[in-house]
């Protein structure tokens, strides 16, 4: 492929000028009822507006209907913004002609894991984006080789996608799209329908991506222990983006969240109840680890 | 359990007639299959017999598997054998009541009964040496002359396929759906034909919208993914004949030469 080895590593120092760009970004739903009126408008999405750099592990959080679903389908062109502007790697979304290279620029993984697998042997399935894309025979056995082996899921090649568990499916979804070697992945909610376990797997597999491969990763979920490792979370509530910055920051801000319907990590909810109560520490703790130092710490100081 | 129903019911093993391309074996079974068709002669029956068992043998499928393939059509094959015998005239040979046994009925229902058989079991010889996937494969790569008449050939083989990939897990969903509404104190054993039939009313519903959310779904995830149609596709795995194709074909002649002069002939 012509960009192969262009798009194979962005890195934060190559590129520091804005990979996405979303300006304004506005979208409705329009229910009608069946004479074709117009029963209600919902807005999902209202005057978004952020930016993204190559190279960075973004996770949007907010509840159920909080837009953030909307918002994800609209960066890699499944949904086109009715209001405002995309600007994905210097392509405006709404370019018909850069249809197929916004979307293989900017992959995207679903929530249900069942309903995305289309081979139906795992080598497949990773086969189906390279070869929609054109890509010659050899090196389509190429990549699959190389995104498999990425995942850990090489020794799966020849099953059936039915056998394997959720968060093996989902691991083999995101191999499907490392297959097409996007610049950026877009997970949205790729962990809700799995156990603890599954959650685990899939949240390390994006890390994965982001600090070794040097993919942009979009992570949406409205777990808030995925978000920990973030470099930056913005916030989403009915439509609009409520809060921006580090996980720190943002976790700063528990009853800011709570009023959002969020609930924060149970190491961080604990530390703020504690600090509620009069202990002195730090604000947005994170991990247990912080959490026993800063006690320890005021132990010592205290005698 | 119910996630381990095979489609197509393939038979792993590594053998000559598996690693066949697909293609061949496809042409291969339609001609076998019309061969048994146009010539009534026992010795012609007896040359597609062999022909069978020595694809067989070499396909390494265990008879008693290819045995099995037969119980489901056994209530028509024994059906067609008495229709054969006991309604076709002839010289009487027994006779009792209003019902009489020819010559002729005998012979026909003898050709007729081998036929059935060896039609079953030559494409159950298919199904259990290649993959769903791969017959597909081979399909779409037959049908292309279609294209020229504009049929969506492409299109029909990523359908089949879907389907192959949905089945099972729809069977599950419908399994799931069965004991939810179980569980609600649905009944879906009691009454005649008509009753039970409307008691899966409730379970066709939420099956039906779930079907269109996931079509729903895996078309997005299928767009997200480039596909746009067949148009510029490359393949993973594409379809070339080798060596053993050109002589399976080789043999496949040889064996249609040899029915059409046993049949004119003899």
């Amino acid at each position: 492929m012509k960009k192969k080895n262009k798009d194979k590593q962005p890195s934060i120092l190559k590129k520091a000028s804005s990979f996405l760009s979303i300006r304004n970004l506005k979208y409705e739903y329009i229910r009608r009822d069946e004479e074709n009126n117009v029963e209600g408008i919902t807005t999902a999405v209202d005057d978004v507006s952020f930016d993204v750099k190559a190279g960075e592990f973004i996770a949007v959080l907010g509840h159920n209907g909080s837009g953030k679903s909307t918002l994800a389908k609209h960066i890699n062109a499944i949904l086109f913004p009715e209001e405002g502007e995309v600007i994905l790697d210097g392509m405006d979304t709404k370019d018909e002609e850069k249809l197929l290279d916004i979307r293989r620029t900017a992959g995207m993984v679903f929530q249900n894991p069942d309903n995305q697998i289309i081979g139906q042997v795992v080598d497949e399935d990773v086969a189906f984006g390279p070869e929609n894309m054109g890509v010659p025979t050899a090196e389509i056995a190429q990549r699959v080789e190389e995104s498999l082996k990425t995942l850990g899921m090489w020794e799966f090649r020849n099953a059936s996608p039915n056998r394997l568990s959720g968060g093996q499916k989902q691991r083999v979804s995101i191999a499907s799209v490392i297959a097409m070697h996007p610049k950026c992945i877009i997970l949205d909610e790729p962990t809700a329908m799995l156990d603890p376990r599954g959650r685990y797997e899939v949240i390390r597999a994006a890390r994965a991506l982001n600090e070794v491969e040097g993919i942009t990763v979009i992570l949406i979920t409205h777990y808030m222990e995925e978000v920990i490792h973030a470099h930056r979370v913005l916030v989403m509530d009915k439509g609009k983006v409520k809060m921006e910055g580090t996980p720190r920051e943002i976790f700063s801000r528990v009853e800011e969240l709570k009023r959002m319907r969020l609930t924060v990590p149970q190491i961080t909810e604990l530390a703020w109840e504690l600090k509620k109560e009069g202990l002195p520490l730090s604000d947005g703790i994170l991990t247990r680890e912080e959490l026993v130092r800063e006690l320890t710490e005021y132990k010592h100081r205290k005698g | 359990m119910i996630r381990d129903i095979t489609l197509g019911q393939y038979y792993q093993k590594d053998s000559l007639i598996h690693r066949l391309d697909p293609r061949t074996k496809l042409v291969g079974t339609l001609a076998y299959l019309v061969s048994l068709f146009i010539f009534t002669r026992p010795l012609v029956f007896a040359l597609a017999a062999v022909f069978l068992i020595l694809v067989l043998i070499l396909s390494r499928v265990p008879f008693s598997y290819m045995l099995k393939g037969l119980k489901p059509i056994l209530f028509i094959l024994i059906f067609t054998l008495i229709i054969n015998m006991l309604f076709t005239r002839g010289t009487v040979i027994f006779s009792w009541w209003k019902l009489n046994i020819t010559i002729e009925g005998l012979k026909q229902a003898g050709s007729m009964g081998i036929r059935l058989v060896l039609l079953i079991l030559g494409s159950n010889l298919m199904t259990l040496t290649t993959t769903p996937t791969r017959l597909t494969n081979a399909m779409e790569h037959l049908m292309r002359p279609l294209k020229l008449l504009r049929v969506p050939v492409h299109e029909i083989a990523m359908m089949m396929s879907i389907a192959l990939r949905f089945i099972p897990i729809l069977l599950e969903e419908t399994d799931r759906i069965m004991k939810a509404q179980l569980a609600r104190g649905a009944d879906f054993e009691s009454g005649n034909a008509i009753k039970k039939a409307k008691s899966f009313v409730p379970v066709l519903v939420p099956l039906f919208i779930s079907a269109f959310r996931r079509a729903n779904d895996l078309a997005m995830a299928m767009e997200a993914r480039c596909y746009h149609g067949g148009k510029g596709r490359t393949q993973y795995k594409p379809l070339k004949y080798k060596g053993r194709d050109f002589a399976a074909y080789t043999v496949l002649i040889l064996y249609i030469a040899a029915v059409v002069v046993l049949g004119k002939l003899c």
